[in-house]
């Protein structure tokens, strides 16, 4: 994509691939883990190579770089599960922590061997930093952050589209002579796929040469994070957030009255995280966090696009905002016109009294 | 100790607005900021400096006008500045800004030898965090991310210890110089400008470096040629066809509001309230 602050004008290159990069066949997805637990964005984009890899015809594969042992075959069968045709496995001790070096070297090899035509890679801090350094050694184009993936049957190219300009507009971006077609795609954008036991797969074991003394990074110590009391708005089951409609930060408690009522996390857009109100964390949109919660419920918020891409695939979005003609009723499931300051506390007693009814009814 | 710190001139995102006919940046009046990111990494390098001494040199790409930004860079405490300009650039994507810049740096390597190279962790405009990766890979460099302290330099044995983020902890890592680092932020604060390094700044006689100075000797490598990708459209977000079923009531109580968006909601969705109570006190 464009580093440069304008978006190029859109260019229209109808390109007859060189037959060498004609060669490189199939959808490929990294299987990001860590401390034994496979990233779930993986597998999100498991359910999405699995569309790519049919529209093209063409195998999925998934990659799993890890420590000789049951875990990483363990994740080669999920993988499967989760609709890869097969898996490449790279087992040495040296894989045991992400470090840049091996991982870059390990993912190019096997890029290098059996020739994907596209490589997708979920955003992470892991992710981003392997990705860069994958797509550069193999000079080849790489898209962030994209918020859908198609192809473009004209010449078997991905079309990668995310937003651009803080989200202002939506770009496709597209990599016409270079293989593979590379992608990332930040956690909770798409779908989890179904998983499925019964579903089979081979898995091909490729050898990384390197040994542990030709790599100078090494990694001293992990520290696993304190979760206790941390937000975790990208795995919520329900998020009530509140918006500049909220006028002031004491009026934001009726946000968390609510969420209380609901088990819900909390969540705000940018304005009200750049104000103090609420901590960074729970700043849903483009520059803060993905959800897509089975409920979302938006007071005070209008529903601009840097907001709206972060939480436009929750299953149902309750909207609350007194101007009629805000942008958040055009993609919401249900709007109620009206000050949020009288309207959160009527559905937090609301809420409250239905949960309590449906309790007793057992 | 000599440090090079990559930054980039960017619109202020948050005052950027589309015409609403034409799809278009509306850039008039937008002002140009120093990327966010990239001042956590500043921030770092002249502290790097503070305690080990050296100096430290800011490189950036960009139009002219990027040359503002280099200076208040100057401002910050940098030595000095270097702003790589040439039409030649335009319409680089990230692996032939990489390109450009890591000849750059080879060039600045000539005059003094680098220890470390930072960069901002993204920028704001482009959100890519691919053109760290991409540096360090072309000068084959040990690559830092997303680090959040610096815990050591020993300069005697020419190693660095760094704690960087990873998804679920911090890893401490300790590798060789030179290396490069992104810096994530809330890391450090960034100083106020001193009196003197204003007036510096403004008096210093900024390096613009043409393709030539910049060392680009291949330039199929730069530019849209050098671009593997290629913008196929851009386009405004399609508003979703259908619109919210807006609740009212006889009486618009608040009351009567809630409850009648409730009982919608729970017909349609009758397996919320499970979720919920899952989750609920």
């Amino acid at each position: 994509m464009s580093e440069d602050n304008e978006p190029r004008k859109p260019a229209r290159r109808k390109v007859e691939l060189d037959p060498k990069l004609a060669a490189y066949k199939g959808v490929w997805v990294f299987v990001e883990h860590e401390r034994g637990q496979v990233h779930p964005v993986s597998w999100e984009l498991m359910g999405e190579g699995r569309k790519l890899a049919d529209k093209l015809g063409v195998e999925l594969a998934g990659i799993v770089m890890g420590t000789p042992g049951p875990e990483s075959r363990q994740f080669c069968s999920e993988a499967i599960h989760y609709g890869a045709d097969l898996c490449y496995l790279m087992e040495e001790d040296l894989l045991k922590d992400y470090r840049n070096e091996p991982y870059t070297k390990g993912l190019t090899d096997l890029v290098n061997s059996y020739q994907p035509e596209i490589l997708l890679i979920g955003a992470t801090t892991l992710g981003r930093d392997l990705a860069g350094s994958v797509a550069t050694t193999l000079k080849t184009g790489l898209t962030a952050d994209c918020t859908e993936l198609a192809i473009d049957m004209e010449n078997r190219s991905l079309a990668a589209t995310r937003p651009t300009f803080g989200g202002s507009l939506l770009c496709t971006i597209v990599t016409l002579n270079y293989r593979p077609q590379m992608a990332t795609v930040r956690p909770r954008v798409m779908a989890m796929p179904e998983k499925d036991g019964n579903r089979t797969g081979r898995i091909i074991v490729h050898p990384l040469d390197m040994v542990e003394e030709s790599i100078i990074t090494k990694v001293l110590e992990y520290i696993p994070d304190n979760l206790q009391g941390k937000p975790q708005l990208a795995f919520a089951d329900i998020i009530v957030s509140g918006g500049r409609g909220m006028k002031k930060p004491e009026n934001f408690q009726l946000i968390w009255d609510l969420a209380k009522v609901l088990g819900a996390e909390v969540g705000a857009t940018r304005p009200i995280v750049q104000a103090g109100w609420v901590e960074a964390d729970r700043q849903v949109g483009q520059s803060g966090k993905t959800v897509r919660p089975k409920l979302y419920i938006a007071a005070g918020i209008s529903g601009a696009i840097q907001h709206r891409v972060g939480m436009e695939d929750s299953d149902v979005i309750i909207a609350i905002n007194s101007d009629p003609s805000a942008p958040i009723f055009d993609f919401a499931t249900y709007g109620i016109v009206g000050n949020a300051m009288v309207i959160v506390p009527a559905l937090t007693e609301a809420f409250r009294q239905h949960l309590s009814t449906a309790r007793m009814a057992g | 100790m000599h440090i090079v710190v990559c930054i980039k001139q960017v619109p202020d995102s948050a005052q950027i607005r589309v015409h609403p006919v034409t799809n278009t940046i509306m850039r008039q009046g937008v002002p140009a900021i120093v990327n966010p990111y990239d001042l956590y990494s500043l921030e770092e390098a002249l502290r790097i400096k503070d305690q080990y001494g050296g100096r430290v040199t800011v490189l950036s790409m960009g139009p002219p006008q990027a040359e503002a930004a280099l200076r208040k860079a100057i401002s910050f405490g940098a030595d000095d500045a270097i702003l790589v300009t040439d039409r030649a650039f335009a319409g680089s994507d990230t692996l032939a800004t990489s390109y450009a810049l890591a000849s750059a740096i080879s060039q600045i390597e000539k005059d003094i030898p680098i220890d470390m190279i930072f960069a901002g962790k993204q920028t704001i405009d482009g959100d890519t965090a691919q053109v760290g990766p991409g540096i360090a890979k072309r000068l084959d460099m040990q690559l830092l991310t997303y680090v959040s302290k610096v815990r050591e330099v020993d300069l005697a044995n020419r190693t660095i210890t760094v704690e960087r983020r990873a998804e679920g902890g911090v890893q401490v890592l300790r590798t060789s110089l030179p290396c490069l680092v992104t810096v994530l932020e809330g890391t450090n604060e960034m100083r106020f400008a001193t009196m003197s390094n204003m007036f510096r700044a403004a008096r210093y006689p900024l390096k613009t470096w043409d393709k030539e100075k910049a060392g680009i000797e291949d330039l199929t490598k730069i530019g849209l040629k050098g671009s593997p990708t290629i913008v196929s459209k851009v386009f405004a977000p399609t508003p979703k066809s259908v619109k919210a079923e807006i609740i009212d009531t006889e009486s618009n109580q608040p009351r009567d509001l809630a409850v009648t968006l409730l009982a919608k909601l729970f017909t349609k969705k009758p397996n919320l309230v499970r979720d919920i109570a899952k989750n609920a006190p």
